[in-house]
């Protein structure tokens, strides 16, 4: 057992940390989080960024090089993933759906065109991609897609709406789950299609979210003619590839975000020392000491389990129990160090960025609101507690469920 | 970086949990529970010949040399197993510490005796006054010129009716600061100056004592370590001791886990299995999610005992205690609202590892000293 680097991948972590150093965007500060004043500028940023990324060496580490990668391994891929979260999540968050879930799908499941066409793209920055999955019908029972897609003439004909698009405004492709046979059990009728934005017939309005910001979409769809080359798999693969778009977020989401939450504890250890509470600095409270520590007994957490998870990984193995709590625990610790965060600064807690007197200019009143999606987005804690249960644990699908399956 | 366990590791794994069912099973257990000593020659013999008592001494003492982070997996099943007698005090406080701190002298009289099986020790610590900080040491040992002379009253002395020798942490110079203060000495028994009284403990699988030391005379050879730096013998000691105690915890969440789901596989109310129900799914679930994590925790401390600095060791000794002891006892609390009425039966086993469960938290730094020791490191 060992949880530290071999030589060799510590030299290499440490040659990126000076080459990200002198390749950050101008002003940027390393420290906390940062944010944008558009997302027109959120999104060059993002493709800027990508791009240097890219061309030094540092994309795609695991990925064949014919693709555009460095045939390297997910460990030097996560070295540049936890690194980059520490310093600059902002930079990357725009890419979360792209190196998240549409590369590693098309990797995985695509065809030799769609591989050489799509990846290299989206590891330079050129392409954003979008996560059309969810439906106001087909939420957590995503099965329940209704969005239809009927081939003609050599082209997928689609029609239908799709709700919280992530990323929509900006991205030029979109992993689109569509169904092409409504007559064939639910699961079994649903394919993958990746569809071009900027096809005729899309329609993409803002959704507001809590913070105020519009990360994600409503997508309107009316006739949109998607090439039938652009299918992943076979007619009817849909829910399968799905499946595995949704598993790989999981395997590397533990070391990423142990990575942001890092930088945020710091923060936290800094806001402790200037922050007074009756006149004294809050880090002499004994109650907030308690908090600060299990923050950090948190982050280690989810840093000692995903590496654990990342090691079957690195063995050729599949994510394995441990890969399965991933989702939920970095969700769920993510929004107690918010929460832990808030709550230090008082009637402080108030104040939004921009607000005379706001504490390290609002950055964790954002953090907190944007934390509660988290259990949410990428399947809900509760359906991953479903997934524990019945997956891992073995215990029985109610009663419900059961006869649903038994009508398919 | 490789955090999976190695082939041997696997294998010492299956070895223990094999030689466990057989040789400690919750028969066994619920008849030392109730026993005064607490567990029988027999099976301490067999843990000795199974080298389990020598994995962690040095080659020159009968010993095995193994890493710490093997030491762990065995007593992740033995937790598992709620194994009960004297294996924690003598192995991972008394040996421990004279590993640690003691003369070559020191170890050739008690180290070899200890990997065959046929010496016990352990560590007297805590006082009437201490709380739950394993630092606050007020006993008196002074030095009369020629001996130095004990007095003074210890709690919670773990197995020491069984023990040939005790180590004893007194103060032996006034200073506030213990780190320069503290003294371990190591006390042969029997000794008619030591008495000894069995408290009444809720975990009956380790057993507790009172030990009043009425003018105990010790020559200066039985100094452990340092003069007035017992302390900083003691701390290392005392952390894998505390990641010892994890890998207990993590073994007993374990267990308690798998009877809770496998119970609700079987239990049939309202016409179905109540693991279909989701408030039941979802606290095995939960209890899932943190059994995982505290092993996780577990692994990182008990690696970093060997191989991280310092610093590191001790965050990751106190990160763990406070949280993987914490996972054991609600793990074993929800495992017994699963099991309902019959959870809470003397007759089911579950409330066995609730007990050992909770003594384990409160053992050696509870979940808030802990903390605050984290918060020491991190922030002053
Ligand atoms: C910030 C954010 C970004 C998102 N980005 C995208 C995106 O880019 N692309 C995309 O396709 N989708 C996206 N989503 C949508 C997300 O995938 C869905 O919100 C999610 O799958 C849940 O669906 P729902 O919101 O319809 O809630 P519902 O499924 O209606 O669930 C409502 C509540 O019921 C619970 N529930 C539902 N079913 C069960 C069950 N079987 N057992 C127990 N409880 C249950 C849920 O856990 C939840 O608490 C995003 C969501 C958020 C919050």
């Amino acid at each position: 057992m060992d949880f530290r680097l071999t030589p060799a991948q510590e030299e290499f972590g440490k040659g990126f940390t000076a080459w990200l150093e002198k390749n950050l965007p101008e002003n940027w500060d390393t420290s906390r989080h940062n944010t944008f004043d558009s997302w027109e500028k959120e999104a060059e940023a993002h493709r800027r960024f990508n791009k240097r990324l890219f061309d030094a060496g540092y994309a795609g580490m695991h990925y064949p090089k014919e693709y555009g990668g460095q045939g390297k391994t997910l460990m030097e891929e996560v070295i540049v993933l936890e690194t980059l979260a520490s310093t600059c999540f902002e930079l990357k968050i725009a890419g979360i759906i792209t190196f998240g879930m549409a590369v590693p799908t098309i990797f995985v499941c695509g065809t030799e065109e769609q591989k050489r066409e799509f990846i290299s793209k989206a590891l330079d920055g050129s392409h954003i991609w979008c996560q059309g999955f969810s439906e106001p019908n087909a939420g957590s029972d995503v099965v329940n897609v209704s969005t239809r897609a009927v081939k003609e003439n050599g082209h997928y004909i689609v029609n239908g709406q799709k709700i919280w698009t992530s990323f929509a405004h900006i991205a030029d492709y979109c992993i689109l789950l569509v169904r092409t046979d409504p007559k064939a059990p639910k699961h079994k009728g649903l394919s993958y299609l990746l569809m071009d934005m900027k096809l005729p017939g899309i329609d993409v309005r803002p959704i507001t979210q809590i913070t105020g910001a519009s990360e994600f979409n409503e997508v309107f769809m009316e006739d949109v003619r998607v090439p039938a080359e652009m299918l992943v798999g076979r007619e009817g693969d849909g829910w399968r590839i799905a499946i595995t778009t949704l598993m790989f977020e999981r395997a590397v989401g533990d070391a990423v975000m142990g990575g942001l939450f890092v930088r945020n504890i710091r923060n936290m250890i800094h806001m402790a020392r200037h922050m007074k509470r009756s006149g004294r600095p809050i880090i002499q409270d004994p109650v907030f000491r308690q908090q600060l520590a299990q923050a950090y007994i948190d982050v280690k957490i989810l840093k000692s389990h995903g590496y654990r998870a990342l090691s079957q990984l690195l063995k050729g193995g599949l994510p394995g129990p441990e890969g399965s709590i991933s989702k939920l625990l970095w969700s769920e610790s993510n929004q107690r160090i918010c929460e832990r965060a808030l709550n230090m600064q008082g009637p402080s807690s108030q104040l939004m960025r921009g607000s005379p007197w706001a504490i390290q200019d609002g950055m964790w009143q954002h953090l907190f609101l944007r934390s509660k999606g988290n259990t949410i987005e990428a399947g809900t804690s509760e359906i991953q507690r479903n997934i524990i249960g019945e997956r891992v644990l073995g215990l029985p699908k109610d009663i419900s469920r059961v006869s649903r399956q038994k009508e398919i | 970086m490789d955090v999976t366990l190695t082939r041997e590791q696997t294998e010492i794994v299956r070895q223990v949990r094999r030689f466990l069912d057989n040789e400690s099973p919750m028969k066994y257990v619920r008849a030392m529970f109730d026993d005064q000593r607490g567990f029988s020659d027999r099976l301490w013999a067999g843990i000795a010949e199974m080298g389990w008592t020598a994995m962690r001494l040095p080659e020159e003492f009968s010993g095995l040399n193994m890493p710490f982070v093997d030491l762990c997996l065995v007593l992740e099943e033995m937790g598992r197993a709620l194994l009960p007698g004297p294996f924690f005090s003598t192995v991972l406080l008394a040996a421990d510490a004279l590993v640690q701190a003691g003369t070559p002298a020191q170890k050739a009289k008690y180290l070899p005796g200890i990997a065959e099986g046929k010496i016990r020790g352990t560590l007297a610590l805590y006082e009437p006054d201490s709380g739950a900080d394993p630092g606050y040491v007020r006993m008196a040992a002074e030095f009369n010129g020629n001996e130095f002379v004990l007095s003074g009253t210890k709690l919670f002395v773990p197995d020491v009716q069984c023990a040939n020798f005790i180590v004893v942490a007194a103060r032996t110079a006034p200073a506030c600061d213990s780190t320069k203060a503290i003294s371990l000495f190591c006390v042969d028994l029997p000794d008619e100056r030591v008495s000894i009284a069995p408290l009444r403990t809720m975990d009956g699988t380790r057993k507790l004592f009172a030990v009043e030391f009425r003018d105990v005379r010790v020559g200066e050879e039985s100094v452990l370590g340092q003069l007035h730096e017992g302390w900083s013998s003691l701390r290392p000691v005392l952390q894998r001791a505390q990641v010892g105690i994890c890998a207990d915890s993590v073994g007993a969440a374990q267990k308690s886990m798998e009877m809770a789901a496998d119970y609700a596989k079987i239990r049939i109310q309202f016409d179905q299995p109540i693991g279909a129900y989701q408030a039941v799914k979802h606290r095995c679930a939960q209890m899932f999610e943190a059994v995982e994590s505290a092993r996780s925790l577990m692994y990182w401390a008990a690696w970093a005992q060997d191989e991280a600095d310092p610093q590191e060791a001790a965050l990751a000794a106190s990160s763990a205690k406070s949280y993987c002891c914490e996972v054991g006892t609600s793990v074993s609390t929800s495992a017994i609202q699963v099991l309902g009425a019959t959870g809470f039966s003397w007759e089911h086993d579950i409330h066995l590892f609730l007990k050992r469960a909770k003594a384990n938290e409160m053992v050696l730094g509870d979940p808030v000293y802990h903390r605050e020791q984290v918060a020491l490191i991190l922030a002053g």
